[in-house]
């Protein structure tokens, strides 16, 4: 080990700070980058199987408005 | 080679593939960065001239190495979207881009917390900074640009053409040093030279910069895979594998 004491390896010299402000910050986004990865793809799943659930749009909708939306090309 | 570059083309082969490698990706990844990052915390040597303070360089060499290496993937990723039309290349793109920046901001917020005591400031307009300042600018314009078009090949070709526009402030970054007169110190790794710095240094270096690169593997292909998730939610064997649970 580099440092007599854990109080050394803390305080680094006065650098302790410094240091440590850096591997906070750095496992703090890390640590968000995957956990908002990991939820996302839950998310994207969880939408998908729901989507798969529910019965096709056509059957809820009510007989007799059958509405096509026409979008001219903007061509 | 060309088959295996057709089946790369192939998201369900690709999502198969991913899913094998994560594990493997990750739990190296992960020791081999705790090993890098201990190892330089509390057991490598104190520096000579900045004391303890360059303990950060074991963060920070690993973000900014990476950070700049994920720009040309990605610039290698709009290369072959322009050229061959392959949609795994714009999924990779649009998948990785958030995490570069992330590095980046890294790689620019522990440089500034280690220029405070070794130069007296935490910020200065020099070359390298400043060209590490409009990589970060970059990537958020890619970013942006690929949330802004909802239209997946116009936003793929649009982001494609910025990606490879970007690509020059690489080397800028990387010879900053050496064509200006800049406060940062010199590449600390060179492929053609013997490392500036003793063993007991540069290996935990080494491992840090070993278990990032495979955890942004991990967290590529993570990544990729939802956005594939999304991309091709209306294929019957998404369907089977959203049904299965997903994995």
């Amino acid at each position: 080990m580099a440092f007599d004491s854990f109080g050394a390896f803390i305080t680094m010299e006065g650098h302790g700070p410094y240091v440590w402000a850096c591997y906070f910050v750095f496992f703090l986004l890390m640590g968000a980058v995957v956990f908002w990865s990991l939820r996302q793809r839950r998310f994207v799943i969880a939408q998908q199987r729901r989507r798969m659930d529910s019965p096709p749009m056509r059957d809820q909708s009510p007989a007799g408005a059958s509405f096509t939306r026409i979008e001219p090309s903007q061509d | 080679m060309w088959q295996i570059f057709h089946k790369l083309g192939s998201p369900k082969w690709f999502f198969g593939i991913a899913s094998t490698l994560m594990p493997w990706l990750l739990w190296i990844g992960v020791p081999l960065l705790l090993a890098g990052l201990g190892w330089g915390l509390a057991f490598a040597p104190q520096d000579y001239l900045q004391g303890n303070s360059y303990r950060i360089i074991f963060i920070h060499v690993p973000s900014a190495f990476l950070a700049q290496s994920v720009y040309i993937m990605m610039a290698v990723g709009g290369l072959v979207t322009l050229v061959w039309r392959m949609k795994l290349a714009d999924v990779f793109v649009k998948a990785v881009a958030p995490v570069g920046a992330v590095l980046t901001f890294l790689a620019l917020f522990t440089g500034a917390v280690w220029g405070k005591p070794t130069w007296g400031t935490w910020w200065i307009w020099d070359a390298r900074l400043t060209s590490m300042l409009i990589l970060l600018f970059l990537y958020f314009g890619v970013i942006a640009l690929g949330a802004a078009i909802s239209d997946e090949k116009s936003s793929a070709r649009a982001v494609a053409v910025l990606v490879l526009v970007g690509v020059v402030n690489i080397p800028i970054i990387k010879y900053s040093v050496e064509w200006w007169n800049t406060l940062h110190q010199p590449a600390t790794f060179k492929l053609t030279e013997k490392p500036s710095m003793p063993a007991e240094m540069w290996v935990p270096l080494l491992l840090s910069v070993l278990g990032l690169y495979l955890i942004f593997g991990w967290l590529a292909c993570l990544r990729m895979q939802t956005e594939i998730l999304v991309r091709e939610g209306r294929t019957r064997w998404v369907k089977q594998l959203v049904q299965a649970g997903g994995n």
